[in-house]
């Protein structure tokens, strides 16, 4: 197949941006002048407003003096409703109200809710990293720099964190891209990461946790309309930020099932299949991986990957690499291999034109810091002018928190060896991945011993995504109610055990097939706990719908 | 690569924006100054953002306890934190899951912070109630505003919608509206009135606007940003009558409420005024409020906090907008307790009360004696005028550009006034921020300065500027 070389030539999204055109000032010849004001951010009405216009008139509501609401369920932005966000979703709200019942004294058949639906750490108990904490502690109160408890590698992070920021002061805003040491910091990272392909600071954006990240570059990808709409390809099951995102765009989703008989393994013909039966009603522009999986907890081979960039390639696709589990691998023979590094093994040709965005976060990994807002993602490839608007759209957010700038930065730059700090940062990170990866395989095991579950291998990341038998007649049972019937099911366990996961409808799966997601976080007591009480009340459920007969596939 | 990152600054230099280049320029010249490159001054001056840290000022000290506390809480121990400091970070943690400022937090916040929020609005307010259930603490005023702006602003359709925003305004809110497919129907602040706003010139943008577009909200800054004005109870109730007779939403950007330096001017929230009109206002015009840890004597910008109050939503779109803040999973950590320390600062008889109190008092006689040096030194200057500063953190002057430095700026491809700001930064080492970033009616020419800033660093903006003015004037008449 004949290419172009040039990556000017394979600009995917240089026709998505048209949306943007207002947020690019305006050289002076082509100011606007409209009710003699200059106002270089008013593009719109110009720019892409015009030709709506013409309708204009017929549209408009008359002025009345009764005043109703300006924002019904009529004029509420109609991709608002259709968004949802099933880790947040109504299990979650639910049981937020058991947890505000039990503080009040109110009584439920069990003491405390377990909230093993979302991927949150440190509320699971996780401890943080000392280092991490001390060198924002400085940052943030830098009067510690004189006391003797505090570690001089934690003392000198920080007085260089503080160097980069303006006025000294973490409260201070950064560049919107970030501030430049801690983009140095993550470039010199990637390259040590990924045995030195190279990396440059340029092509890094700090962002608010890995979310912000990827909304930013699907809004640069989203476009046209009808069949020219952009279609986004997405694993199911996947992370619902992404269906949310593609709903609240209006994107077309594109769905590529992963193998759930293999290990939730991405299987490259399924792409080809989706890719091909979608192209009939939309333009696909972008395929999103998560690696290691969400909610599915696979790590993809190298060869996969390299057959998914392969894909992208022929077939010129906006890769999104989601890696924010990169330091959670636990399954013996499976290693994480970084999209942009197969890329660049794979060759130039390849190296210098795949357009590719991976993300990073502070939340999981061996930190788990989810509250501090942290994230960056490095971009490849992308026209100059299109990075230009990626520029520009990120500033309007002004900039990520700079304290979850200055936790990424110690992640990307921990102690080394020869430092103060290095044994106990070594001990503690050993520590985290060890529990988390013996949580991973006692998961897997007992939930495999329950009579109609079953769990594939959690090889990596931080949940079970085990498919559920449900009853015919439980089935009919949340039919009649209008609900998911593994949304009846987890309702029904946060009742009756105060166990909180996230139904698998959340996430997508096969038509027939139902599952849930938890967390393998909980401290392991309690997963125990956790895993014996779902156990019991799976079997009960069974019962009460008349079936301990479990078809086993 | 290194072909990706030429072209990549080639750009730079051509399509990004004035200030951008400003700013890009302001780093160049410190950098050539660090490197021992000769210039008539010795370091760079940047007050074009309004970010009162950058600037100089201090953040207060107890602020920066409790979060390093709440940090790292084996500080918690070690008795250098005052009883109170230890006393707040244990409480917050307590409401943190797991005891950690690493969890995520509810999607609206904190609920305890979302509470002490809440109580802070209604103190503030008088008897107007608020409820919990109205606020979601946010990423800072900017996101919360980004947040409101998707929920009404369609970016499909036959019709854009539209958003009354002021001329000046806030840069930043049109181009989150440009994002977001919505239009901007601007309507000018009356310069010559102390910039004030006027319902019938709000009336004339907006029948101008229909038929072109679907006006749904309107954007007020109060106190004004860059204008400084500060909105009388009486504009405030009129501008609610608009805005009811008209069904708009009104955004009301509040976040420099604790800025107000005129003694004979007060910050009355809209929500107040609101409340106390009584039947039918209070009970329909939908509104919703901003605030920020980033402005008033916090000044925490880059640790990204700030609250949004709804009042009159429709419940049924609440939900809908529960679920689209849920998407960014919650706020930063944080930023929601820089938050609760605003809502509920340390108080008489508590161990860091003196300080607390004694530190907000200088930054406001600062910013108290800024704006009064300001509008005796730019008063005398020939050539520039500037409207009282009755709050804020910015002035705002009128140049009056001699026409044939109005010629040269043309030639150079420039706006007017930024052809002043860059003379003024290369000249001196000063930057500021180019009037027309901000939009300002035609023929006139501003300039944006910062004055959250410490005294002496003023002195030095305001010597700079008065050379640099005269020698201007006198070069170009």
């Amino acid at each position: 197949m004949h290419r172009l070389p040039s990556s000017a030539n394979r600009s995917l999204i240089a026709g998505a941006v048209e949306q943007y055109r207002a947020l690019v000032m305006r050289p002076k010849s082509q100011t606007i002048r409209k009710e003699s004001v200059r106002f270089k951010t008013q593009g719109p009405m110009e720019s892409y407003g015009l030709k709506r216009y013409s309708t204009a008139e017929a549209t408009v509501p008359a002025t009345s003096k009764i005043r109703e609401k300006t924002l019904t369920m009529e004029t509420l932005n109609p991709q608002v409703k259709a968004v949802e966000y099933a880790v947040r979703g109504p299990i979650v709200m639910k049981a937020e109200e058991i947890e505000k019942c039990l503080r009040e004294g109110g009584k439920q058949p069990f003491t405390e809710v377990i909230k093993a639906n979302i991927g949150d750490a440190h509320a699971m108990g996780q401890q943080p990293i000392t280092f991490l904490r001390q060198v924002v502690a400085l940052c943030t109160f830098p009067e510690l720099m004189d006391s003797p408890s505090l570690p001089e590698d934690a003392k000198a992070r920080a007085h260089r964190i503080l160097q980069g920021c303006g006025g000294t002061s973490l409260g201070s805003y950064s560049a919107s891209q970030g501030v430049d040491c801690i983009r140095r910091d993550i470039a010199a990272y990637i390259e040590q990461r990924d045995h030195g392909v190279p990396a440059d600071s340029e092509n890094i954006f700090l962002t608010t946790g890995a979310s912000d990240g990827i909304v930013s570059i699907l809004r640069m990808l989203v476009s046209g309309q009808g069949a020219s709409r952009t279609g986004v390809m997405i694993p199911i099951p996947q992370y619902p930020l992404y269906s949310a995102a593609i709903a609240e765009m209006e994107a077309v989703q594109i769905s590529y099932y992963l193998d759930e008989d293999n290990s939730w393994a991405l299987d490259i013909n399924e792409l080809h299949r989706a890719y091909q039966a979608a192209k009939k009603h939309c333009q696909p522009r972008v395929i999103c991986i998560i690696n290691p999986g969400n909610p599915t907890g696979q790590v993809q081979s190298r060869k996969c990957i390299e057959e998914v960039l392969h894909f992208a390639y022929e077939e010129n696709l906006f890769v999104m690499s989601d890696e924010v589990y990169q330091d959670n691998v636990y399954a013996p023979g499976c290693e994480f291999h970084s999209f942009k590094k197969v890329l660049y093994e794979m060759g130039p040709e390849y190296f210098n034109s795949v357009e590719l965005a991976s993300f990073h976060s502070t939340s999981k990994g061996y930190t788990g810091e989810c509250g501090f807002r942290g994230g960056y993602m490095e971009v490849l490839n992308l026209e100059p002018e299109v990075k230009a608007q990626l520029v520009k759209l990120r500033s309007v957010q002004l900039c990520p928190p700079v304290s979850g700038q200055a936790a990424m930065d110690v992640i990307v730059n921990p102690p080394r060896p020869d430092e103060p700090s290095f044994s106990c940062f070594q001990q503690e990170k050993t520590a985290v991945l060890g529990a988390l990866a013996e949580k991973a395989k006692l998961t897997e095991e007992i939930l495999n011993s329950v009579p109609g579950i079953q769990c594939n291998p959690v090889q990596g990341a931080m949940y079970a995504f085990p498919q559920l038998f449900i009853p015919p007649k439980a089935v009919e049972q949340a039919k009649a109610l209008g609900m998911q019937p593994d949304m009846l099911y987890c309702l029904r366990l946060l009742e009756e055990t105060g166990i909180c996961l996230v139904p698998g409808s959340g996430f997508g799966q096969r038509d027939g097939t139902y599952h849930f997601r938890m967390t393998i976080l909980p401290p392991k007591d309690k997963l125990n706990v956790l895993l014996d009480n779902l156990r019991d009340f799976h079997i009960k459920f069974l019962k009460e719908y008349g079936t301990l007969e479990v078809p086993r596939g | 690569m290194s072909l990706l990152r030429e072209a990549s600054s080639r750009l730079w230099s051509i399509r990004s924006s004035e200030q951008v280049a400003l700013a890009k320029r302001a780093a160049q010249i410190t950098a050539e100054l660090q490197q021992g490159v000769t210039r008539p001054y010795k370091n760079v001056i940047d007050c074009s953002w309004g970010d009162p840290h950058r600037e100089g000022l201090n953040p207060l000290t107890f602020v920066r306890q409790v979060v390093a506390a709440c940090l790292y809480p084996s500080l918690l121990t070690s008795e250098v934190l005052p009883v109170d400091v230890q006393l707040r970070a244990k409480g917050l943690l307590g409401e943190c899951g797991g005891g950690s400022v690493g969890s995520y937090t509810s999607t609206a916040g904190i609920p305890k912070i979302v509470q002490s929020v809440s109580e802070f609005i209604s103190q503030r307010d008088g008897a107007v109630p608020s409820s919990p259930e109205n606020i979601f603490i946010t990423l800072g005023s900017q996101r919360s505003l980004m947040m409101v702006l998707k929920i009404f602003v369609k970016n499909e359709g036959t019709i854009q919608t539209g958003v009354l925003s002021p001329v000046p305004s806030y840069p930043y809110f049109n181009m989150a509206l440009s994002m977001q497919g919505g239009v901007m129907v601007p309507y000018h602040l009356c310069e010559e009135q102390g910039w004030k706003l006027k319902v019938d010139e709000l009336s004339r943008a907006l029948h101008a606007a229909r038929g072109h577009c679907n006006p749904m909200a309107l954007y007020v800054i109060n106190p004004g940003n860059p204008t400084g004005q500060v909105q009388s109870r009486k504009s405030i109730e009129d501008v609610i009558r608009f805005a009811a007779e008209e069904k708009l939403f009104l955004l009301a950007d509040e976040v420099y409420q604790d800025s107000v330096h005129d003694p004979k001017c007060e910050f009355v929230s809209y929500k107040k005024v609101l409340f106390e009109m009584g039947p039918p206002f209070s009970s329909s015009v939908e509104l919703a409020s901003f605030n920020s840890i980033s402005k008033g004597y916090f000044g925490e910008c880059g640790l990204r906090g700030g609250y949004v109050e709804f009042v009159n939503l429709d419940p049924t779109v609440m939900g809908h907008v529960y679920t689209l803040f849920s998407m960014d999973n919650c706020a930063a950590v944080l930023g929601q307790i820089i938050l609760d320390i605003m809502a509920h600062p340390p108080q008489p008889g508590d161990p860091s009360y003196p300080t607390f109190s004694e530190e907000v008092r200088a930054i406001q006689d600062t910013l108290a004696s800024n704006v009064q040096r300001v509008q005796t030194v730019l008063g005398s200057l020939p050539g520039i005028s500037c409207q009282p500063i009755k709050g804020g953190i910015f002035a705002f002057p009128q140049l009056h550009i001699p026409p044939c430095a109005i010629q040269q700026a043309k030639e150079a491809g420039m706006e007017p006034d930024v052809f002043y700001a860059s003379r003024l930064l290369e000249e001196t080492g000063l930057c500021v921020g180019a009037g027309s970033e901000h939009g300002q009616s035609e023929g006139t020419h501003h300039i944006r300065l910062c004055i959250a800033t410490p005294t002496e660093n003023m002195e030095e903006v305001l010597n700079r500027l008065s050379t640099f003015h005269l020698s201007f004037r006198s070069h170009f008449s």
